[in-house]
């Protein structure tokens, strides 16, 4: 798993301040597939998250130790410009969060900052990203209008339309579905499902079951500390620790 | 039971009278003003030159001269407030240089504008030699309303939800394409607001500008001519004896004035914080 990984995690560890937020992790995401990050809350699965495209350093008092390889180079090296990166590890969080413009312009303005100026291409761009997020039948008349009028779930696939808009290699998603209802729940899961063909992607989730329809890798966190990790199946029947176990069979929040 | 219930009555009251008596005196300042100066204001008066230093004639160079030393004013002061509101919200993390500024900004907010009409006479006048004119009096204007402009500004800046920051530099854009594509924008109505309460300060100003903007009765053709907006002119009407009935015409020109803008700002207000769902 660690050598053909798209981007790996070696002996990383992470403080908020005093607080030693993650320990020691290991861990590789190997390329078109799906690996989920599970554990009960507080255990460190969003901080290690935002390890991985650097939106951690936008918190004060931040300090990490150990590598994150992106295709073999060190993401936190000190010459590393955090601009491109972002760019190719792009982000989905937990609360649906597009821009208050239009669709067509929360779509556009990726490609845009990035230097796209031709409209013609730009209009391409949108539609393409709509269609890849499953989302342009259900706006394709009606792209001038507020982003923020979307239902929860669409404006889900929007921001994950946003994000492919600027092709990115690796997709993260913070519990992509926490905000969203059942049926929405569904798409979104239909979509990544799709999308992990294409992309490496990684999921936090707090939900074992929805873990378990979408994800191929598994790793399993607990108090900071990531305590096991292999395919999602192996994982799911054969838990080789005990707090593994213990999290499975609902021994935890 | 009954004592509390006494109680709660009578602070009721008590609040409810002062809310009647502050809208009162309000609507009667107002109601004075408006029903004394409005039976002198016609067209006439808008719109020709004053006479005999006022005593006669209308006042339309000091319509004027209030509107082109409001308008220098912002523009002066609403670049910088705003550049000095991004800096302040955007870009610092709260260290003590920082809290020093910010001390600065409030302490300018609490200045008499007398203070910034006697600097602007001795600094902008006399040392740079700028005269009575229009920039001194509009530099000296947009010192005092700089730090409106900032509070609002900032404060319009931190209700932007840190969402749309995540999101923006998630995608890879840097921190200046952030704040200058999504968090601006989103903060716009705000600056709009800013530039409402800023001219309201500006329109109604006039010690600012009495020893900066000099008084001359005609129209200003270039920044370096001197102007007289309507509270100097209204000053002088009342202070020398030489109108009565204009005082209160131009007394009800400027608070119509005045209340227009102050009003734009309440608009914007409100449609701004409706947005915040
Ligand atoms: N910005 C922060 N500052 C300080 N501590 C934080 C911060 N963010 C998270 N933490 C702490 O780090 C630990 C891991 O948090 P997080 O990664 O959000 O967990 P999870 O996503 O697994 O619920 C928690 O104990 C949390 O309180
Ligand atoms: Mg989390």
């Amino acid at each position: 798993m660690m050598q053909s990984a798209k981007i790996s995690v070696q002996d990383f560890s992470l403080y908020y301040g005093a607080f030693h937020a993650l320990k020691k992790i290991s861990l590789g995401f190997p390329p078109r597939s799906l690996t989920a990050l599970v554990g009960p809350s507080g255990c460190g699965k969003s901080t290690l998250l935002r390890s991985l495209n650097r939106m951690n350093d936008l918190i004060a008092g931040v300090r990490v130790e150990g590598r994150v390889s992106l295709e073999g180079s060190n993401i936190y090296d000190p010459d590393v410009d955090v601009v491109p990166l972002r760019k190719k590890v792009g982000m989905v969080f937990q609360r649906p969060n597009p821009f208050p413009m239009s669709i067509f312009e929360n779509i556009a303005y990726g490609p845009r900052v990035h230097g796209e100026k031709k409209r013609s291409r730009l209009q391409d761009i949108v539609e393409q990203s709509l269609k890849s997020a499953a989302l342009w039948d259900e706006v394709k008349d009606r792209l001038d209008s507020p982003a923020l009028k979307l239902s929860g779930g669409q404006q889900q696939r929007l921001c994950i339309a946003r994000l492919l808009a600027v092709e990115p290699e690796v997709l993260l998603m913070d519990e992509p579905c926490s905000a969203l209802d059942p049926i929405a729940t569904e798409k979104v899961e239909e979509l990544v499902m799709d999308l992990k063909k294409k992309y490496t992607i990684v999921v936090v989730t707090h939900n074992i079951a929805q873990a378990a329809r979408i994800s191929d890798y598994l790793a399993f966190f607990y108090l900071g500390e990531m305590i096991e990790s292999g395919v999602t199946r192996q994982l799911l029947t054969n838990p080789t620790k005990h707090q593994t176990e213990d999290y499975l069979t609902g021994r935890f929040g | 039971m009954k004592k509390r219930n006494l109680a709660q009555r009578t602070a009721f009251l008590l609040i409810g009278a002062s809310a009647v008596i502050t809208f009162a005196l309000f609507a009667l300042i107002l109601g004075y003003v408006l029903i004394k100066g409005m039976a002198n204001i016609n067209w006439e008066f808008l719109t020709t030159y004053p006479a005999l230093m006022g005593r006669e004639g209308g006042i339309f160079p000091t319509i004027i001269g209030t509107l082109v030393l409001t308008g220098v004013a912002l523009l002066i002061a609403v670049p910088l407030g705003v550049a000095a509101a991004i800096y302040l919200s955007e870009y610092t993390k709260g260290g003590i240089g920082i809290r020093i500024i910010r001390f600065a900004i409030e302490s300018l907010a609490g200045i008499p504008s007398i203070i910034y009409g006697l600097f602007g006479f001795a600094f902008l006048v006399t040392f740079l030699k700028l005269g009575f004119s229009v920039l001194s009096g509009a530099i000296a204007l947009a010192l005092m309303v700089l730090p409106i402009i900032i509070r609002t500004t900032e404060e319009a800046i931190r209700t932007v939800p840190d969402d749309y920051r995540q999101a923006s530099l998630a995608l890879g854009a840097t921190r200046w394409q952030t704040t200058s594509r999504v968090v601006l924008p989103a903060a716009l109505p705000g600056v709009v607001t800013a530039v409402m309460l800023a001219s309201g300060r500006a329109v109604g100003e006039t010690a600012a500008v009495w020893l900066t903007a000099g008084g001359a009765l005609k129209l200003p053709f270039s920044l370096h001519d001197p102007t007289r907006p309507m509270t100097l002119h209204l000053y002088y009407l009342a202070a020398e004896g030489l109108s009565l009935e204009r005082a209160y015409a131009t007394a009800a020109v400027l608070l119509v004035l005045v209340l227009v803008v102050y009003s734009l700002a309440i608009f914007f207000r409100q449609k701004f914080g409706m947005k915040r769902r």
